[in-house]
């Protein structure tokens, strides 16, 4: 099954449960622990990995067409803004690291609260203009782009 | 039924469904809506919802005018040109002039882009992607989603929009249930904007048994962006604009940085070039189609799907060149493992080292989405000072359903917006969706407790279905009285990839077949209207999926049994149509199933091309074919843009 979870790490904590996009995470009754419900509608997408604070939880490739005997690890670090994978073949030939970041920014600090963003005037919003426009929408400082600005008309037919 | 039910009044933006075009309508909803009510609603957790989940290692629409480097109606032209002239252009290029705004928006909220350290740009991949370090380009944009909406719902699968009683075709808001309490939640709100996303898994996937989940559009989207809004009763434009891809074979690994970036390219069995071999005999289907540059993605497909066909498979994607450079090597896993794992899960696991080694590709099955390469969605307004009135009742990207709106995969015609352009899309719903409440067209809405009320039993019918008849057997799941939503499935993808050109049948249907997958499919709503089972609350989900899967069938059937040609060769084939037929088919296809009886209508609107300098010029030297005579004097303007353009860019560069 594309997910499996390791039967001494799990605790039950439920973190696999609340993130997997495919809701197919859930808990065993009986042993309290996670495991996958439909390994058919699992995307291997490693959300449920990634969010595992016991890293209790590995990928072994889909039965119909992964051999067994290969592994792919991660690690996801919000504090330190990265993600590690580790890459081990079937045979063993390839076994290496791979970090990548994952923001440049402390988590979240760089985004707006819109709430406390001064509200747009009436010639706002009877423009064509979004939030924070025209900034970067144009390289000569000029407005929002129009059919007129650009020299264009609509012309129904086959043109081209 | 124990479920509680769970009211949430007076909402003023509900965003169903916060993928990337969901999280982008929420996030600027905020901004020109400081005292409105706005509410998420998603089936899963926002921070790792929809298409992105796993992240993505590319935004593949960026303009760059910025530094120069393209104007939205370069944007346009490329679009047009890959979908063999079937867009709609109003829509495209309002995403294309604010998709900028959009990215750089990202740069600033922490999402690492990487730059081109000589030129001061972003990173170019192709000439509309830049390269990103996307592992969490879903949480980020979540995070702007949740510091705007007044609250989000996660877990909620949303099952139906609700109808105004006062007011025919107005919107009155959403319902459906919690997937993990099974609690019944009712939504009313003056306008809705769907951001649900398209559909993977209505054809047989190529992957059976276990791998079934690795299919290339995410396994959760369920074309509920469809299933909603077409039992709504709005309007759907290019159904059957569905789309195929050459990937990676089996773990459907994406193909963009390896051709753009990598430089890595393909070839045969024999080691040889195969692709303009076919271009030729294409020229018969598409005429001067095949002479367009880029060639389009279907008109690719087309050539790898004969070539295989002819036995000379299979297609190699040659990396052994490329990944002889460490760097390149590097760039070639980190883009599997910041968008589809099980790429690199797969290569590992069978000892493919493509440094060593040309991985073999393949072409999936078909999936029906409106954000890639492909423009299935509803029919939506454009904006006032692009569209011509055909395009435009009132608000920008609202359906043919007063107060609808949609955002990226839910807008037809819409092709390669992507992930940038479909966050834009929500961004300019939300600020129609706003204006529209402002507006006071959003007074008065009424939805009475019976609708309410019906909803609710309708929502939690399969249960009632299995606790009812399941105890007629001992055990096991097969059952003379109803089927489960597994079951269901499998039969929904049987009949596609047979009737309505799959994999299986390498893309080829014709009216005859078509019409025999309408009347199947019909038995299989019937069924699922019956008898559709669910033991739990999961099984609701997967059952209410499966629905929305049947109503977005529905629709590619019709749609696909419509157009009299064959526009996309490489998507699919009408085998009793082979040729692309520009003087009858020269149009967007529209249609609309009426809530009450179920029927389908459908009819033909006409596509507004825009015309630059650049048209011109290709017409001139184009040798002279019958075109249908132009309704309005073109205009007279002819002042070159480039000369401009040229200049900025220098500018940009010192
Ligand atoms: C493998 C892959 C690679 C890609 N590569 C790139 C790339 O390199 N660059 C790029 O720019 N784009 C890329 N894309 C495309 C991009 O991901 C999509 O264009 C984009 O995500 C579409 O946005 P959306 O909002 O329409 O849908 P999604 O982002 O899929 O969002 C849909 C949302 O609706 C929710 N939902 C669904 N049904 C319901 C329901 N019934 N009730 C409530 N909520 C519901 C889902 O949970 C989800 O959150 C890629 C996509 C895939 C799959
Ligand atoms: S997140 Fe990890 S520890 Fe928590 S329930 Fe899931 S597998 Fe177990
Ligand atoms: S890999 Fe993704 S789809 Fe599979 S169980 Fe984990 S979170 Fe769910």
């Amino acid at each position: 099954m594309p997910t499996y979870v390791h039967m001494t790490r799990c605790d039950g904590c439920g973190q696999c449960v609340d993130i997997c996009p495919s809701d197919i995470m859930h808990i065993d009754t009986d042993i309290r622990r996670a495991y996958n419900i439909e390994p058919d509608m699992c995307w291997e997408c490693y959300s449920c990995v990634k969010a595992c604070p016991h890293n209790a939880i590995s990928v072994r490739g889909y039965a119909d067409f992964a051999p067994l005997g290969s592994s792919v690890r991660v690690r996801r670090d919000e504090e330190k803004g990265v993600i590690a994978w580790r890459i081990i073949f079937r045979n063993g030939k390839k076994d290496w690291d791979l970090i990548a970041p994952i923001t440049t920014k402390p988590w979240g600090e760089g985004i707006p609260d819109l709430n406390t963003v001064e509200g747009p005037g009436d010639s706002m919003r009877d423009s064509q203009l979004l939030y924070n426009e025209p900034k970067y929408v144009r390289f000569d400082e000029g407005g929002l782009h129009t059919l007129e600005s650009n020299n264009l008309v609509m012309k129904e037919g086959v043109y081209y | 039924m124990a479920y509680d039910t769970i009211i949430e009044d007076d909402i003023d933006v509900l965003v169903v469904g916060a993928g990337l075009g969901g999280t982008g309508a929420a996030f600027e909803a905020r901004y020109w809506g400081k005292d409105k009510k706005i509410i998420i609603a998603e089936k899963a957790n926002i921070d790792r919802s929809g298409a992105v989940a796993q992240g993505l290692y590319a935004i593949n629409c960026y303009m760059g005018t910025r530094f120069g480097e393209n104007n939205p109606e370069d944007h346009v032209r490329y679009a047009r040109n890959d979908l063999m002239g079937m867009v709609r252009e109003d829509l495209l290029f309002d995403m294309a002039r604010h998709v900028d705004s959009a990215v750089h928006q990202f740069e600033e909220w922490g999402l690492p882009i990487m730059r081109d350290e000589k030129k001061g740009t972003y990173q170019r991949e192709g000439k509309w992607q830049i390269m990103i370090h996307g592992e969490s380009y879903k949480p980020i944009v979540a995070e702007a989603a949740k510091k705007s909406a007044d609250q989000v719902f996660n877990r909620i699968c949303v099952t139906h929009l609700l109808m105004d009683d006062n007011q025919e075709n107005r919107v009155g808001g959403a319902v459906g249930f919690n997937v993990r309490t099974g609690n019944y939640h009712v939504f009313k709100s003056k306008t809705v904007i769907v951001g649900a996303g398209g559909a993977s898994n209505i054809y047989k996937p190529r992957s059976v048994g276990e791998g079934a989940g690795r299919v290339w559009y995410a396994p959760w989207s369920s074309g509920s962006a469809y299933g909603l809004m077409i039992e709504a009763g709005a309007e759907m434009t290019q159904m059957e604009n569905k789309i195929v891809l050459a990937r990676f074979k089996d773990g459907y690994g994406p193909v963009g940085a390896y051709f753009l970036h990598l430089k890595t390219y393909t070839q045969n069995g024999n080691g040889e070039e195969y692709e303009s071999k076919w271009f030729p005999g294409l020229r018969d289907i598409v005429g001067k189609y095949i002479d367009h540059e880029p060639i389009p993605t279907c008109l690719r497909n087309h050539a790898f799907i004969s070539e295989v066909n002819a036995g000379r498979g299979p297609i190699h994607m040659v990396t052994m060149e490329a990944f002889q450079d460490p760097h390149l090597e590097e760039i070639g896993w980190h883009n599997f493992l910041g968008m589809t794992v099980g790429q690199a899960v797969l290569w590992a696991a069978t000892d493919v080292d493509p440094k060593y080694e040309n991985p073999e590709l393949t072409t999936s099955e078909p999936y029906v989405m409106g954000s890639h390469a492909t423009g299935c969605g509803a029919w939506c307004s454009g904006p006032e000072d692009v569209s011509p009135d055909e395009y435009f009742w009132g608000y920008n990207r609202m359906t043919t359903v007063q107060g609808l709106f949609g955002a990226g995969d839910a807008v037809g015609g819409t092709p390669h917006a992507f992930s940038s352009g479909s966050f834009t899309e929500g961004r300019l719903a939300a600020k129609a969706a706003v204006q529209y409440i402002n507006d006071g067209k959003g007074e008065g809405i009424s939805v009475s407790d019976t609708q309410i009320e019906k909803r609710r039993e309708q929502i939690y019918q399969p249960m009632e279905t299995y606790k009812v008849y399941r105890n007629h057997i001992t055990a096991g799941t097969v059952n003379p009285y109803y089927i489960n939503p597994r079951q269901g499935l499998d039969r929904l993808q049987k009949l596609m990839d047979e009737y309505c050109g799959g994999a299986g049948v390498s893309y080829m249907t014709n009216d005859k077949l078509l019409n025999i997958g309408i009347k199947k499919l019909g038995l299989l709503a019937e069924d699922w209207d019956g008898g559709i089972a669910a033991k739990d609350i999961h099984e609701l989900l997967r059952a209410w999926e499966l629905k929305h899967r049947i109503l977005t069938s529905e629709s590619v059937l019709e749609h696909t049994l419509f157009r009299e040609e064959t526009r996309w060769p490489g998507y699919y084939y009408r085998g009793d149509k082979m040729q692309l037929d520009d003087e009858n088919w020269h149009v967007l296809t529209v249609s609309r199933r009426n809530p009450e009886t179920g029927e389908y209508s459908l009819r033909k609107a006409p596509i507004y091309h825009i015309i630059g300098d650049e048209e011109k010029k290709q017409k001139k030297s184009a040798p002279k074919k019958k075109a249908p005579a132009a309704k309005k004097p073109a205009s007279k303007k002819t002042v070159a843009k480039k000369p401009a353009a040229k200049k900025a860019a220098t500018k940009a560069k010192t």
